[in-house]
């Protein structure tokens, strides 16, 4: 069987729906949301990636580039504010965020 | 290889010269003291003046730099000066309350200025690599400042939701962006224009794109579905933070909207006119019902600003230049209103001790007569009062919606306006009709009594001088939609 574009566009759909998800039915942990939103961002990656490669065109892998710089910066304030958020609360429990309500 | 292009990077001369003082104040931030934090907090209201000056004085002909990727008119140096000039008021309101909270540090100021970069790339951005970046640029200092009570449940919990949420809405922005990208084979505004111009069957990749950029964006505006963030993080943020995110964030971000929607995907308006209407019908309706039952006014100024939000995506939605143009208008008035507005609830203490409940406000009139008087006028303004200034931002987006032919939209705008003058009246009348309770201090701040004296005043007399701003949001549309 041949590997085309559609293969790569299905699995970077796969993997960004998984990381929507994660976001949404996670009950538990903190930090799997963090990791979901570096799955979302790195389903968008591939999907870069492929679309450069099949139009011939840098800019895509160019754009993969600042992206993956901008998810180390995102990933690092993420933590940064759980971090600040755990010495308050002693938790990271996803039903533990609930102070703010309305 | 292409010769260095100077005259083509003086088009950008402002956003340079905000990086360059921003990083040389962050520099003198981390050398100097803590006690810095006035100095640098001044420096940094100097710098956004002075971009501000730079921005009046600049050309406003269309211009491109950078490769294509960074584009200048009329519409972006006007939202830019708006921009500018919220980050700067902002600023200066927040000084003696951060003092007062013990969150006055260095990098609050810094981190101001650095959001305010990203919103000005943001508004000048024309390519999607340069809207990505820049949007993130202005959403990371955000986090943090929402965050930036580190002591506090409450703040940090407002900084890791808005970080969450934040980020899944940028994914989105971007999963869209990179299907544009497959499905045009370009990044540039341009490129996209051209390629999408003219097709009469549009592929499921494009829309599915545009959509989901359009949802990334919405989430920066805070219209509903995309708005569940705002209340949280309005309440949960320290009061002069609050006032940022209200005042500068969504000028910026609804520049970007409008710049998107009018530039590449201009040719698929049938497409995404459906989105904007469902958007802002929803966003009006849920501003004005949900803002009803709130006891804390920052929570109720969360749903104010979403109801203020769904007004302005009217004049989106009617995409012609009276729209734009009254998008424009729109912004600058809700700019002016929250300045006033949250120049109020920064006085808001009791000894000392912050409060922000709306029973807290009762007999104000009694006690403070000027200050009620001019919150009264704030809130007459916003519920679109005439003849103060929020009238005239609603009767423009209207005339908008109305010379395109959008009813239904006209028709909920008005009806909402009366649903939110509900709540918007009923503060004024805890100010006046209820007994006092233990009553607000009397604000020391000259600053901020300053800046309200002025706000009011510009709300007050927006009706006898409307000239500059009317022209210059003529002009600003004329240069987006030819």
């Amino acid at each position: 069987m041949e590997i085309g574009m559609n293969h790569f566009l299905v699995v970077s759909a796969i993997l960004f729906t998984l990381g929507v998800f994660g976001i949404f039915l996670n009950r538990r942990n903190v930090i799997v949301i963090l990791m979901s939103i570096e799955l979302m961002l790195l389903a968008v990656q591939i999907n870069m990636v492929t679309f450069s490669v099949y139009l011939q065109d840098l800019a895509g892998q160019v754009f993969a580039i600042f992206i993956l710089t901008v998810a180390a910066a995102e990933a690092a304030i993420g933590l940064a504010i759980l971090l600040a958020f755990f010495r308050n609360r002693g938790s990271i429990a996803v039903e533990d965020i609930s102070s703010l309500r309305g | 290889m292409r010769p260095f292009e100077a005259p083509a990077l003086m088009i950008s001369f402002p956003e340079l010269i905000l990086a360059v003082l921003a990083m040389i104040l962050l520099m003198l931030a981390v050398v100097g003291q803590k006690e810095n934090y006035r100095l640098i907090s001044r420096l940094g209201v100097f710098a956004l003046i002075v971009i501000a000056t730079l921005l009046f004085k600049s050309n406003p002909e269309t211009g491109t730099s950078f490769g294509g990727m960074f584009i200048t008119d009329s519409f972006a140096i006007y939202m830019k000066m708006l921009v500018a000039i919220g980050s700067a008021v902002s600023l200066m309101m927040a000084g003696k309350s951060l003092e007062r909270e013990k969150i006055d540090r260095v990098e609050y100021p810094v981190l101001i200025l650095f959001s305010t970069l990203g919103m000005m790339l943001m508004i000048s951005a024309n390519d999607l690599i340069s809207l990505y970046v820049s949007l993130e640029l202005q959403s990371f200092p955000l986090y943090v400042l929402a965050a930036i009570q580190r002591d506090s449940t409450r703040s940090t919990e407002a900084g890791l939701k808005y970080f969450v949420l934040g980020s899944l809405s940028s994914g989105l922005l971007l999963y869209g962006a990179s299907l544009i990208y497959g499905f045009t084979g370009a990044t540039g505004f341009e490129p996209i224009a051209q390629a999408l111009h003219g097709q009469t069957a549009v592929s499921l990749g494009i829309v599915t794109g545009m959509v989901l950029m359009i949802c990334g964006m919405a989430f920066k505006v805070s219209a509903v579905p995309f708005h569940m963030w705002a209340p949280d993080v309005y309440e949960g943020a320290p009061a002069p933070v609050t006032a940022f995110f209200a005042i500068a964030p969504k000028v910026a971000a609804i520049a970007l909207l409008a710049r998107v929607l009018m530039g590449p995907f201009g040719d698929m308006i049938g497409l995404w006119q459906q989105v904007i209407i469902a958007i802002s019908i929803a966003s009006m309706v849920l501003g004005g019902v949900a803002a009803v039952t709130q006891t804390n006014i920052k929570r109720l100024l969360a749903y104010s600003s979403i109801g203020h939000m769904g007004y302005a995506l009217i004049g989106l939605a009617a995409a012609n230049r009276v729209g734009i143009q009254g998008i424009v208008i729109y912004m600058t008035l809700y700019m002016l209103m929250s300045i006033g507005v949250f120049c109020l609830v920064l006085m808001m203490k009791r000894r000392d001790k912050v409060v922000e409940g709306i029973s807290d406000l009762s007999g104000l009139a009694k006690q403070q007569p000027m200050l009620a008087l001019a919150m009264s006028i704030m809130m007459f303004s916003m519920a679109g009062i005439p003849p103060l200034a929020g009238f005239f931002g609603k009767l423009f987006i209207f005339q908008a919606a109305v010379s395109a032919g959008l009813y239904t939209l006209a028709v909920t705008g008005v009806l909402t306006s009366v649903v939110a003058a509900y709540y918007y009246l009923r503060i004024i009348k805890v100010m006046y009709f209820e007994d006092a309770a233990a009553g607000i201090d009397k604000s020391e701040d000259t600053g901020l009594n300053l800046i309200l004296i002025a706000a009011s005043l510009a709300v007050v007399l927006f009706i006898v001088l409307p000239a500059p701003i009317l022209n210059g949001a003529a002009e600003a549309a004329l240069s987006l939609v030819q």
